[in-house]
């Protein structure tokens, strides 16, 4: 009897550092899918980087009959095109996370709610036709020929609208990015603001302030890293959203003034580009447009990661 | 007295606003659904599901790249969501507070919302540039590595939901921990664990970009994991940006399907969630 549990004891030893090998496996594993995707980005990129040089992100020229790639033109359309959508998405987001926790009645809190995650999760590529198919022409036909005409006469704006109205172009592409990452911001700003204390609310009601100030004084002061650390999230979807804006921009690696123009992103030069690459520079070039991204966009989702955890800490220890 | 207007009157206009923001966020996704339906209803009929895709300007259906995604995306999950739960495990489990457990925490937070044509990129650098050229297997795997972070999360927030005493009770018999997790808390957590594949998969399944350079797209029948393999995203893309008339219907129907699959999905994972919250609540 006392040899079977003996070696009942022992095999359960082995089952459990089996086990625990294989979770701590797969946990290190997660280490190295990042760090694999560092590495070889790099090295992909490694021909054309020392190839260029510093000139690679300097440059506009995109000639793949010449073997001449410059990154600058994806560089500016991703920036402007992630602008604009953050300019639309931020307020409208911050418009509706107010909505959802002050004012919404509570039967509808939940179904609008839903609503809003639901939109997260329906796919870019939806966005993208919908946006190629529905919200170009409407902004052709409707939007841009309005904004040509009364931008003319005002200095800075005329730049900005200028030329004939395409439909698709940097514009659009920051319209739809707008929709697309609006949710995310949103979810993220409502979570934030349930956890400012009632205590703190209802002081602010206390001394008289009306819903607005006790938002604005209250709410958002409490909130502040949290709705940076939302926003930042919201930001490093719109960098590197590939086919919502893939379909929208026009893929013209061209820096142009007004945002009626097709330009091109990182991420659609890539979705559009690789797989015709021929030639090892020109793919090389692409994929350190992809490193580019990488970097770009890990650093805004980390500084996001560290704000948001900051923001929990804080709460979790305020409670 | 005019002060107080003043406030008042910015109390009405701002939260007039916030209204309208709500309004406008609501309009855009009836809007998507609204154009989703109207083409993709027009587009639907029973050829798409016993036809190939057809050669610009034919008729066809969506068969292949049906087929196609479905394989590409339950190999996904059967290969990253082992990975994502087994790691879960280990940060719920054994490593909690460690300086490793944090660093993982953090690095799949970030693998959460990391761009997805970068995890293209990646694939085709160590599995299409090696085997030569594009296939299932390397769209697959692409996705595996995008389902693993969805998995890792959910498990560890599901396995932090189960009481400690049940653990503790399971330990106070002699179990060891392995016998805990996989008799006990794996029992507990299961529908919670279930709904992280389940949003694994609706992440996964729309996904176009990581597919583009690793499965590619496939105008014929093909169940060669080796080979191109046609899927529903990397069609749809085609197709939509095509001059063709039937190619952009069969794009829309095929948007249509990928879109109620996703959404059915997601209210389903919600569903489970809603009702675990509630009868945790219950026998509180």
């Amino acid at each position: 009897m006392a040899i079977i549990d003996a070696r009942h004891a022992a095999r359960q030893l082995v089952y459990e550092r089996v086990f625990r090998g294989a979770t701590l496996a797969a946990a290190v594993l997660v280490l190295l899918i990042l760090g694999g995707v560092a590495l070889s980005l790099v090295k992909g990129a490694w021909p054309a980087v020392s190839h260029f040089g510093p000139k690679f992100v300097t440059t506009e020229a995109w000639n793949p009959v010449t073997d001449e790639y410059g990154a600058l033109g994806p560089i500016y359309g991703t920036l402007v095109t992630s602008t604009i959508a953050m300019l639309i998405a931020v307020p409208t987001a911050f418009g509706i996370a107010l909505f959802l926790t002050q004012l919404c009645p509570a039967v509808l809190k939940r179904p609008i709610g839903v609503a809003v995650e639901l939109l997260a999760a329906v796919p870019s590529i939806i966005f993208g036709i919908w946006g190629l198919f529905v919200l170009a022409p409407i902004l052709q036909r409707h939007v841009q020929p309005w904004l040509i005409a009364h931008a003319a006469p005002i200095p800075v704006l005329h730049a900005l609208f200028k030329g004939p109205p395409y439909g698709i172009g940097v514009l659009t592409a920051g319209l739809v990015l707008a929709i697309m990452v609006l949710p995310f911001i949103a979810a993220t700003m409502r979570d934030v603001f349930e956890t400012v204390p009632a205590m703190l609310k209802e002081s602010g009601y206390g001394l008289g302030a009306t819903t607005w100030e006790v938002m604005w004084h209250v709410v958002v002061p409490h909130s502040r890293v949290g709705i940076v650390g939302g926003v930042m999230l919201g930001l490093g979807r719109a960098l590197g959203e590939t086919m919502a804006v893939t379909f929208v921009i026009g893929n013209a690696h061209r820096i142009s003034a007004s945002l009626l123009a097709p330009g091109t992103t990182i991420s659609s030069a890539i979705a559009n580009e690789f797989t015709e690459a021929v030639g090892d520079l020109y793919t090389s070039s692409l994929i350190a447009l992809g490193l580019l991204l990488f970097l770009i966009t890990f650093t805004v989702i980390a500084l996001a990661q560290l704000m948001l955890r900051r923001l929990s800490r804080s709460a979790g220890a305020a409670t | 007295m005019k002060r107080r207007s003043l406030r008042r009157w910015n109390n009405v206009l701002f939260l007039g606003l916030s209204v309208l923001a709500t309004a406008v966020g609501l309009a855009c996704l009836a809007a998507i659904l609204w154009t989703l339906l109207s083409h993709g209803v027009a587009a639907l009929s029973w050829r798409l599901f016993t036809q190939m895709t057809p050669p610009p300007g034919g008729q066809g259906g969506l068969l292949n790249a049906l087929y196609g995604s479905a394989v590409m995306t339950l190999l996904g999950i059967l290969i990253g969501s082992p990975i994502g739960v087994l790691a879960g495990t280990y940060l719920a489990e054994y490593g909690r507070d460690s300086r490793l457990s944090t660093a993982i925490r953090f690095i799949n937070d970030v693998l959460l919302s990391a761009p997805s044509i970068i995890v293209g990129l990646f694939v085709y650098a160590i599995l299409v540039v090696r085997m030569g050229h594009f296939s299932a297997l390397a769209g697959a795997l692409a996705l595996a590595v995008l389902a693993i972070p969805v998995t890792l999360r959910t498990t560890e927030d599901m396995l932090n939901l189960v009481p400690a005493g049940m653990k503790d009770s399971s330990a106070a018999l002699g179990a060891y921990p392995w016998r805990t997790t996989v008799s006990v808390l794996y029992p507990a957590a299961r529908s919670g664990i279930v709904t992280g594949l389940l949003l694994a998969v609706a992440r996964i399944s729309g996904e176009t970009a990581p597919l583009l350079f690793t499965a590619l797209n496939n105008q014929f029948w093909s169940t060669d994991l080796s080979a191109p393999m046609a899927n529903l995203p990397v069609v749809i893309f085609q197709f939509a940006l095509s001059p063709y008339k039937d190619w952009q219907s069969l794009a829309w129907a095929g948007a249509l399907i990928v879109t109620v699959a996703i959404l059915v999905l997601s209210i389903a994972a919600r569903s489970i969630l809603a009702l675990l919250q509630r009868s945790r609540g219950a026998a509180r």
